[in-house]
């Protein structure tokens, strides 16, 4: 009882620092990283619910594929302001 | 000045959340029970997994909505593609251990995709789980080279992208009959969600898979 206790609180604290990173980093590439660490801890609070189904989507649709397409956008961005400099 | 703007907006957000909260609170109790609501009509639901049940069954047309807008966005991004450069792009140059991981995760993931869809009728799984698997080995796949961006949609693949879709509305008209929208015949509801689900995986499949590689071809000219 405790343990799990303790284990939700340390998941709550997590979630709370990961989505603050994720907003303040200046740097765009810590922050995509820091909301896939946030989608991820998010599905892990899910499953602490006992709510598998949302912990499965949140896991595959919101850390990996939006994480995918958030850090393809920034590699393409990235590329374009190169090909601007250049 | 900046700062008392930033205070201001700080505390108009306190507010929101203050009122928000105050209203869940004040939110009058269920007065039924749909957990239990649930539980007494999944004899006829064709599936034992309750969320599965809800979804593909008692509130199908949710999820034929939901599925709507995902076309929807697709198409969207369709058309903002098109009205930009047209630039093939191959995908990325291989790096060969990427290229030989792709490869061999293909098939599993392909395999895990199958089984979230067959395990979705009686624990946690489904049609969309499945279908983000599927995806996720799509985008897998052109990101080691192997697989080029989508930047004009053949006829397959728009048929694949909308058949899910189509079905679904098909089904859902076809058993207008029954008197209320999406309501199985109980003896064939689980035959007809499973047709529903597989049609559904493949197609959000590739329209999960479709919002990247859409994008993805335009990468070469933007």
């Amino acid at each position: 009882m405790t343990l799990s206790f303790a284990f939700d609180l340390l998941l709550a604290l997590a979630l709370l620092w990961s989505a603050w990173r994720s907003l303040a980093t200046p740097d765009l590439t810590r922050a995509v990283v820091m909301f896939i660490v946030f989608g991820l801890l998010l599905a892990l609070a899910w499953a602490r619910l006992s709510a598998t189904d949302i912990a499965l989507a949140e896991a595959a649709i919101g850390a990996g594929l939006t994480g995918a397409l958030l850090l393809d956008a920034l590699g393409a961005w990235r590329r374009a302001a190169k090909d601007d400099e250049s | 000045m900046k700062s008392a703007l930033r205070l201001a907006v700080v505390l108009l957000a306190l507010v929101l959340a203050g009122t928000l909260m105050a209203a869940i609170l004040e939110l009058p109790g269920a007065n039924q029970s749909l957990p239990a609501a649930v539980a007494a009509h999944m004899a006829v639901s064709g599936v034992e997994h309750p969320v599965t049940a809800v979804l593909l069954n008692f509130r199908g047309y949710d999820t034929l909505l939901e599925v709507a807008v995902l076309l929807l966005a697709l198409l969207g991004i369709g058309a903002a593609v098109h009205a930009g450069s047209e630039t093939e792009d191959g995908g990325a140059e291989g790096d060969p251990v990427l290229a030989a991981l792709a490869r061999l995760l293909t098939p599993l993931l392909i395999l895990a995709a199958g089984y979230l869809l067959w395990a979705g009728a009686h624990r946690p799984g489904g049609a969309f789980q499945a279908a983000a698997v599927l995806a996720g080995a799509a985008v897998l796949l052109h990101l080691s080279g192997q697989m080029p961006a989508w930047s004009s949609p053949g006829l397959l693949l728009r048929l694949g992208l909308a058949g899910g879709l189509l079905i679904f509305l098909a089904l859902a008209a076809g058993l207008l009959g029954q008197g209320a929208l999406l309501r199985y015949p109980p003896e064939y509801a689980g035959a007809l969600i499973l047709l529903i689900e597989a049609s559904l995986t493949i197609s959000l499949g590739l329209i999960l898979a479709g919002l990247f590689l859409m994008l993805a071809g335009r990468r070469g000219g933007a």
